[in-house]
């Protein structure tokens, strides 16, 4: 059971004891050039959550080598870079230049951002390409905006890919009280909080029984009993978005919620856990048999 | 920074807007125009608010209730729990000869700390009404100015001027004083670098307010 920060929602050089909380830290996704973002404002609250269209600011691939990741490897916490690009080739590039940095421990393959114009390739010629890159354990971060996720990790899961991230936010609009117009300059941006969450759930289940792949679940989790449905869902790791804004103490105060939660499930160990959900309700037979013993 | 859960120990009204007392906790104030995140009850996001005051065992935030979070902040009452994160961001130089304050509306929320802690220079605040300029009871040695005279109109030559108001204010005080410092604002997720949200044009640049501000020499900001 890992507990990881979902990509762009924390600066581990900003925040490095945040980060070393974590059991491995995402970076912000990185792209082949340089990008400003969209320009504010680009975050919105909404009830239950938030919206924000930030736009993959980030140094680009050359800076990111020279400056950023020494200082990263330099924390003392497993580090995953998400790459993002515009084209199959940016992400075959992205991942051949990390291939022999020794400290990256996973690339996660942003293949869904809902913040830029651009729309990539499909998701299968991107991890192929991505795969045929890099040795490095390839984790492809997938949208639920796609009318049957499943047959994307299946796609991603024939093309090579090691574990699956999920979700990536869903586009939302949030409207000014006074103007009625978007509160975010772009107009839509993603949205993600707990609002996120059951269609995080679902996403993860769906693809839990499609693939049997290893899932770091993320959509909405603010509690320990959050990120035990996502386990029982079928992701044995989960990642932390919008809570750490509110709570940075979220991922240690997690832990030890989740190992309650187990406590009182009287299940055992967490691995126990992982797929629950998909178990067999209990039969007829089992269930009068409880009902007698019950009433008797 | 440190995260703590802190008890409200009062809440009194300044003209329109409220001054919210809360217990240390263990907190550092920090310097003058850094800000702390405030838990928003019932709200997803926490909202930032310099500090405004620190009396022996207390920090004071004084609040503007425009929307939802604030709303919620405004309507705390004594011995409710809330959390808050901080002392965050940058505040202001304290190493000025002949400080002056300026403010403007809510804008004047950092400056009675700042007061202090430079012995009580003058200062000049400007505010959209007379009720609003109640709180100008909380900056000493101030010379009040209601709309539609301006704060602008009314800075003495000869000072390192000290700023804290809404954008437009803080522009024209740039162009009058290129020396000045001036605390901004923009909506925060986080407060701590973590979100983005903050963007703002700097040196011809989108950085993060809440990592090179909220305090930032004039010359910074492409008005």
């Amino acid at each position: 059971m890992m507990i990881l920060n979902a990509s762009g929602c924390l600066d581990a050089l900003t925040a490095p004891t945040i980060a070393r909380s974590l059991d491995a830290f995402v970076t912000k996704t990185v792209t082949p050039l340089p990008r400003e973002g969209n320009a504010p404002p680009r975050i919105a609250e909404v009830e239950h959550g938030m919206l924000n269209s930030i736009g993959l600011a980030n140094p680009g691939i050359d800076r990111f080598l020279s400056h950023t990741l020494p200082r990263l490897g330099e924390l003392g916490v497993q580090v995953w870079v998400s790459v993002g690009g515009f084209a199959t080739a940016d992400y075959a590039d992205l991942c051949d230049r990390l291939d022999d940095r020794p400290e990256v421990a996973v690339i996660e393959l942003n293949v869904s951002c809902p913040n830029v114009d651009d729309v990539p390739a499909s998701v299968g010629e991107i991890v192929g390409a991505a795969r045929a890159a890099t040795r490095k354990p390839l984790y492809t971060k997938l949208s639920p905006a796609t009318a049957d996720i499943a047959e994307v990790a299946l796609a991603a899961q024939k093309a090579g890919t090691d574990g699956l991230s999920m979700v990536n936010t869903i586009l939302g609009l949030a409207l000014d009280g006074r103007t009625l117009r978007p509160c975010l300059s772009r107009g839509a941006g993603g949205l993600s909080g707990p609002a996120l969450k059951p269609i995080a759930l679902a996403a993860v289940y769906a693809c839990y029984a499609a693939t049997g792949l290893p899932i770091v679940g993320m959509g909405g989790i603010t509690s320990g009993r959050d990120a035990l449905e996502f386990v029982a869902a079928g992701a044995p790791s989960v990642a932390l978005g919008t809570i750490l804004f509110s709570d940075p103490t979220a991922p240690g105060r997690i832990r030890v919620e989740l190992a309650n939660e187990i406590g009182q499930l009287g299940v055992g160990e967490l691995d126990n856990v992982i797929g629950l959900a998909h178990a067999k309700p209990p039969g007829p037979s089992e269930i009068s048999s409880r009902t007698a013993a019950v009433s008797g | 920074m440190q995260r703590a859960q802190v008890e409200v120990t009062g809440s009194e009204q300044v003209g329109p807007y409220t001054l919210l007392h809360v217990a240390r906790g263990g907190l550092d104030p920090g310097i003058p125009g850094q800000f702390f995140m405030l838990e928003a009850p019932g709200r997803p996001l926490p909202r930032p608010m310099s500090l405004c005051l620190a009396p022996p065992g207390e920090l004071a935030f004084l609040i503007d209730a425009i929307g939802s979070g604030t709303r919620a902040l405004c309507a705390l009452q004594p011995g409710d729990e809330l959390a808050i994160l901080g002392p965050l961001g940058n505040g202001y130089r304290l190493d000025v000869e002949r400080p002056l304050l300026l403010g403007g509306g809510i804008g004047v929320a950092p400056l009675p700390y700042l007061s202090e802690s430079l012995g009580r220079p003058p200062a000049v605040l400007g505010f959209r009404s007379e009720g609003h300029a109640e709180a100008a009871r909380l900056v000493p040695n101030a010379e009040v100015v209601i709309e539609p005279t301006y704060v602008t109109a009314a800075i003495p030559a000869g000072h390192d001027v000290l700023a804290c108001g809404p954008e437009p204010m803080l522009a024209a005080v740039a162009l009058l004083e290129p020396g000045a410092q001036l605390a901004w604002e923009a909506p925060m997720a986080c407060g701590y670098g973590a979100c983005y949200g903050c963007a703002v044009e700097l040196d011809g640049e989108l950085k993060r307010l809440c990592v090179e501000g909220p305090v930032l020499p004039a010359e910074a900001i492409a008005a």
